[in-house]
């Protein structure tokens, strides 16, 4: 255990560190500086300012003190605005982490108690029902059904305001973020509580006169959980990707309407430090959730 | 007993069968008799499994409507995705923003002076541009990606991971090691990082060649789909050939020097050909789901050039007063995505072998 514990955080520091290594690299090969404009400093000043940023030595030293200074916490600063990006990035991703972990967890418990019905009353009319409506929302986009809700509840139904500043405004993205990850895991719990349904332990349990009740929950409903403790990864991934758009679309001063801002402005450290912070989450993210996966199945082993 | 049976003479006794009261069948009894159904290929069974399936059916149906609508209506439809409607060679600056089958005041005009001209099926565009056609170019421009990107996973995919699965040993884990990392990269915030940095710098080296018409963008999502997409396919390819190399007739094919080219040819591919051809399948929704969340963005395909997702998000300007202009593209991915997905799910029942009873 302790071998893959320890293989699988090496993998993802190697990992984080290429992801800090292309950001910055291919930030570095977009051609011009930023004193680039049209009311450019003297050369004298420029120099300075060179140097001050370090921007006069050769590549590999700058990525070495980028590197210094994110372990330090320091992203630098934005070239629009001129703030620190760290504090930035720390303000707006409380209002991400808000959001996403709101529709993750709507997504998780919705979709499994969904899929349980799903399959416990398998080939009847709510058994339809869910799969045809979760079939259905795996084939719509977040951005447009963030779009149709806003339509429907702010312009033509009026029942919340389009852009207030109360957490009802929460409620519309959290459903368009939602509802893709609550109908796949849907069918995902469908698909692992059948599977375990028909398991031989199940009739033991049957056989030795157990409650209903309990052999679904205890017996089955546990063990289908394990696939979907899987996908709670990719999901978060998912969550936070489509939020870049949501969030633009609601109006909300989170991260990804940040990112999406910085590259409309071409705020190139700006998107460094977003691309890097997502990505540094998503695979921390990424590799607890794997971790959980082989703790609570000990069917799997160790390599 | 072999002797006996054939010095064996009818015993008054005897239960055996006097030959002589029966007589030889006709051929045309003899094939009466033959319970044999006709003899079918794993293609035509995995054919009639899938035309079976009312699902895949719908989605075949769907498709093939939304293809022949993006091959048909170019030629029918007399306008061009980046023409404004002109009436008699005049700019007609009144046919902006039209619902769809209405004409604008010139129009209406000219065809009260008799004139005839082809309805806007889905209106016009705030540059006064046909939307329809506009829908059906953005479509093809959906579709291509779509169909593009996964053949350009499949390649990579399978060559990668047909080296890796056969080659065993070191050279798989080091090259299964590098799968890994680039499996557990951020794909989209790799492919927007990408298309950032590609706008800049491919500009002015693709100037004026036929790649410019494509723009960089475009560019740039086939060369994220290239560097970041096959490492699913080259896991699934490899986890096929590890368990196919396991087999006899690989080993025979072995014995009687075959060389390492030819068996993974003639005798591992077209034993995975199925699963790795649904996984294709897949593939291509997913492409296009990209491609519309990138062009929402503000990355996709350069303007003019229409696509589902930057037609959808030209369309959040007016969503007030102009709510057909979000819906119709919206819908036509929906359609899109619906039945690649479920025409993957059909080909899968069909033909996965390992779901076969």
């Amino acid at each position: 255990m302790a071998k893959y514990v320890g293989k699988r955080i090496l993998l993802a520091v190697v990992t984080v560190f290429i992801i800090c290594a292309i950001t910055f690299f291919a930030m570095n090969a977009i051609p011009g500086g930023p004193f680039d404009k049209e009311k450019a400093p003297t050369p004298e000043v420029q120099a300075v300012l060179m140097e001050r940023y370090n921007l006069d030595k050769p590549v590999g030293t700058q990525f070495i003190l980028y590197l210094k200074n994110l372990v330090h916490g320091d992203f630098g600063v934005s070239l629009k605005t001129g703030r620190d990006i760290a504090k930035t990035v720390k303000e707006s991703f409380a209002v991400s982490a808000k959001l996403g972990g709101m529709a993750a967890f709507f997504a998780v418990t919705i979709g499994v108690v969904l899929g349980s019905i799903a399959a416990l009353m398998r080939n009847k009319w709510p058994d339809r029902l869910i799969i045809f409506f979760s079939t259905l929302f795996t084939a719509l986009p977040s951005f447009v059904l963030a779009i149709l809700l806003l339509l429907v509840f702010c312009v033509q139904l009026q029942w919340i305001p389009a852009f207030s500043t109360t957490d009802k405004n929460y409620i519309l993205p959290v459903i368009s973020l939602a509802l893709y990850p609550m109908a796949y895991i849907t069918r995902l719990t469908k698909t692992s509580m059948l599977d375990a349904l028909g398991q031989d332990y199940i009739r033991t349990a049957r056989a030795k006169g157990v409650p209903q009740a309990k052999v679904i929950f205890k017996h089955g409903l546990r063990n289908a959980l394990i696939p979907v403790i899987t996908y709670v990864g990719p999901m978060l991934a998912f969550i936070l990707t489509g939020s870049l758009v949501v969030e633009n679309i609601f109006n909300f001063g989170g991260l990804g309407a940040k990112f999406v801002a910085s590259i409309t402005n071409r705020d190139y450290p700006m998107i460094m430090a977003v691309t890097i912070f997502l990505a540094t989450l998503m695979v921390v993210l990424n590799l607890i959730s794997d971790l959980i996966y082989k703790l609570v199945d000990p069917r799997i082993t160790f390599e | 007993m072999a002797n006996e049976k054939n010095t064996l003479k009818k015993s008054p006794l005897s239960a055996q069968i006097d030959l002589s009261k029966f007589e030889l069948a006709t051929d045309a009894e003899k094939a009466q008799q033959d319970v044999m159904s006709e003899s079918t290929t794993f293609f035509k069974d995995g054919m009639r499994k899938l035309l079976k399936n009312p699902l895949a059916v719908f989605s075949i149906v769907v498709l093939l409507l939304i293809f022949a609508t993006t091959v048909i209506a170019p030629a029918v439809v007399p306008y061009g995705y980046e023409e404004m409607i002109s009436v008699n060679g005049r700019r007609d600056k009144t046919a902006k923003n039209l619902k769809p089958f209405e004409w604008s005041k010139n129009e209406q005009k000219f065809i009260d002076d008799g004139g005839k001209l082809f309805p806007h099926i889905l209106g016009t565009d705030e540059q006064c541009r046909d939307y329809f056609v506009r829908i059906v170019y953005g479509t093809r421009v959906s579709l291509i990606i779509g169909v593009f990107a996964a053949v350009l996973v499949l390649i990579i995919g399978l060559l990668y991971g047909s080296i890796s699965g056969y080659a065993g040993g070191k050279v798989d884990l080091i090259m299964m090691r590098i799968v890994d990392i680039i499996y557990s990269l951020p794909d989209m915030l790799m492919i927007i990082l990408l298309s950032v940095v590609l706008k800049e710098t491919l500009t002015p080296v693709i100037e004026g060649t036929v790649l410019a018409k494509l723009g960089t963008n475009m560019l740039s999502l086939f060369i994220v789909f290239g560097l970041l997409y096959w490492v699913g396919m080259a896991r699934l390819v490899r986890g096929q050939i590890l368990s196919i190399k396991e087999n006899e007739y690989i080993l025979a094919a072995r014995t009687i020097g075959a060389k390492p080219g030819r068996i993974i040819r003639k005798h591992i591919l077209p034993n995975c050909i199925s699963v790795i051809f649904i996984s294709t399948a897949l593939q291509i929704p997913s492409a296009i789901f990209t491609e519309s969340f990138l062009s929402f963005a503000g990355l996709g395909v350069q303007a003019p050039m229409p696509s589902l997702g930057s037609l959808a998000n030209e369309a959040i300007k007016g969503i007030n007063s102009y709510p057909h202009k979000l819906i119709f593209p919206s819908i036509v991915i929906c359609l899109l995505v619906l039945s690649f997905n479920l025409l993957g799910d059909g080909l899968r029942d069909a033909f996965d072998p390992k779901l076969r009873r």
